[in-house]
């Protein structure tokens, strides 16, 4: 059985898919920690559409779906964060409206140009399958930039997502970093779509640090452990997807699932135990 | 000379004046207390003192430079009270204010070791901040203010539903603080412990204000009709 594995990981597709999926998941956990706990959850899943609509505007002008994607995604990033903060529409049905105009015109297009063919229903689903080597080089590459820039602003953006008020009252620039913030898991949007699909996306985001949030204390704790939560589970959903021929997006999902449950059995018997004591 | 000085702020929203004309001084080591009803521009006079916003016209003049190092207690409303953070993590994020490297240095460090000494809380530093009772999360928070600050502290509401020990505790932890040198200036609904405890009073009404000392709070019309039947909880 490892030793199947271990073959299966000498074919460039299966080794392409496998990097790629480590570096989003990654990515994946480090920001949806901030989109959980600031209840943004939405925001992954409205620009997962928004991605989905202009890589399908992108496919139907012969335009590379990533290069539209990304600069779509990102002005609906900054779009929906205005709206936010102005307060003229509530953010989640700001995003709502944005992710349903999105997904229909990307769907209109696809029908106009050349039908629902395979390449919407990769977007849709995801093709960790067909990845190209300079896939795996953007990728790093934006994956990168993401860690990187997290790193750097790991303390201030705890503070600016632990308390918005106290952080700008200490001269903290608190939209400037929720606009990092967006740009940042817009990029990982984009990028994550191509492996688990535009419909799936989202939960990658959300999964990990929900689960992580049952049993950690700490925001450290936290995001350490929706890292592992991230892998662990990604690695198990491709693994899965092998053996079991199972779509490798949904399992991952899947995965992702089971990885809650587990989690949350596991906090309510410690808060049992806790009231015994 | 004043550490604040407030003079003729005027500040309104959609054409309705919020704040008129409004002139105050605070003094180093008052204790200044701002009552009033709902609506009557406290909360914008707070964003006014933080500089989150920025008056129609007036000014608010700070003393050297203070104006990014007030320790501001949030209103527990605007904070998120199911948030895993541990005790540590919040009060070092009191230290991260106007800094280039958001990195934290050895003396950052210290100053929140020495706070979460002051206020009592080292011993729970690693607990989860949600896990904490809400007398333990004021003292939490009032260790991340003290990290923020020269000297001075912005207390919002701060008793807002706190049980009566914890807000006995609290008035005696602001009263020690306010006898170490650090001026306060606390929004609230109690106008008895504003007297009791505060040595200036602002009482801001719909159209009019009251700015003075506590003792001629006390015995002024407005005053008498707000203290009627009221006592301080000691």
């Amino acid at each position: 059985m490892i030793n199947e594995l271990l073959g299966l990981f000498s074919y460039p597709f299966a080794l392409r898919a496998l990097l790629v999926g480590l570096l989003i998941s990654v990515c994946a956990a480090l920001l949806g920690t901030s989109l959980v706990l600031k209840r943004f959850s939405g925001l992954g899943d409205g620009l997962s559409h928004v991605g989905f609509g202009a890589s399908a505007l992108g496919l139907a002008f012969g335009v590379a779906p990533l290069y539209i994607a990304i600069p779509a995604v990102l002005l609906a990033a900054f779009g929906l964060l205005q709206l936010n903060k102005s307060g003229k529409v509530k953010g989640d049905a700001a995003i709502a409206a944005v992710s349903g105009s999105a997904l229909a015109v990307g769907v209109t297009a696809a029908k106009l140009s050349s039908g629902m063919n395979v390449d919407i229903n990769n977007f849709m689903f995801g093709s960790i399958y067909t990845l190209s080597g300079r896939d795996v080089l953007v990728t790093a590459v934006l994956c990168a930039v993401v860690l990187l820039l997290f790193v750097v602003f790991y303390n201030k953006l705890f503070a600016v997502t632990f308390d918005e008020s106290f952080s700008s009252a200490t001269g903290i620039r608190v939209s400037r970093y929720n606009a990092l913030l967006s740009c940042l898991t817009a990029v990982t949007v984009v990028i994550g779509m191509r492996m688990l699909g535009a419909l799936l996306i989202s939960s990658l985001l959300v999964f990990p640090s929900l689960t992580a949030g049952r049993v950690c204390r700490s925001y450290r704790g936290v995001i350490l452990c929706s890292l592992l939560v991230s892998v662990s589970a990604f690695l198990i959903g491709l693994i899965a997807s092998f053996a079991f021929s199972t779509p490798p997006g949904a399992s991952v999902v899947l995965a992702n699932l089971v990885f809650f449950c587990v989690f949350f059995a596991v906090s309510v018997v410690m808060g049992r135990l806790k009231t015994k004591r | 000379m004043p550490i604040i000085e407030v003079k003729n702020l005027y500040k309104s929203y959609s054409r309705r004046a919020v704040l008129r004309d409004l002139n105050l001084s605070v003094e180093e080591g008052d204790h200044l207390y701002i009552v009033g009803e709902n609506g009557t521009g406290k909360s914008t006079l707070i964003k006014l003192l933080l500089g989150l916003i920025e008056p129609d016209s007036g000014e608010i003049v700070f003393s050297k430079n203070r104006k990014t190092k007030i320790g501001y207690l949030p209103q527990q409303t605007e904070i998120q009270t199911d948030f895993p953070a541990s005790v540590r993590e919040v009060v070092l994020s009191g230290t991260l204010g106007g800094k280039r490297l958001p990195l934290y240095t050895a003396r950052d460090k210290k100053l929140a070791r020495d706070m979460m000494e002051k206020l009592n809380v080292s011993d729970i530093e690693r607990r989860s901040f949600r896990e904490l009772s809400g007398g333990q999360q004021q003292r939490v928070l009032l260790a991340r203010a003290l990290c923020a600050t020269g000297g001075i502290l912005l207390l919002d509401e701060p008793i807002t539903g706190l049980d009566p020990v914890a807000t006995a505790e609290f008035y005696r932890l602001t009263e020690q603080l306010h006898s170490e040198g650090v001026t306060i200036i606390t929004v609230s609904h109690d106008v008895s412990c504003a007297v009791h405890y505060g040595n200036k009073i602002l009482h801001l009404g719909h159209g009019e204000y009251f700015f003075g000392s506590s003792h001629e709070y006390a015995h002024s019309a407005l005053g008498k009709a707000m203290l009627a039947g009221g006592h301080c909880h000691d």
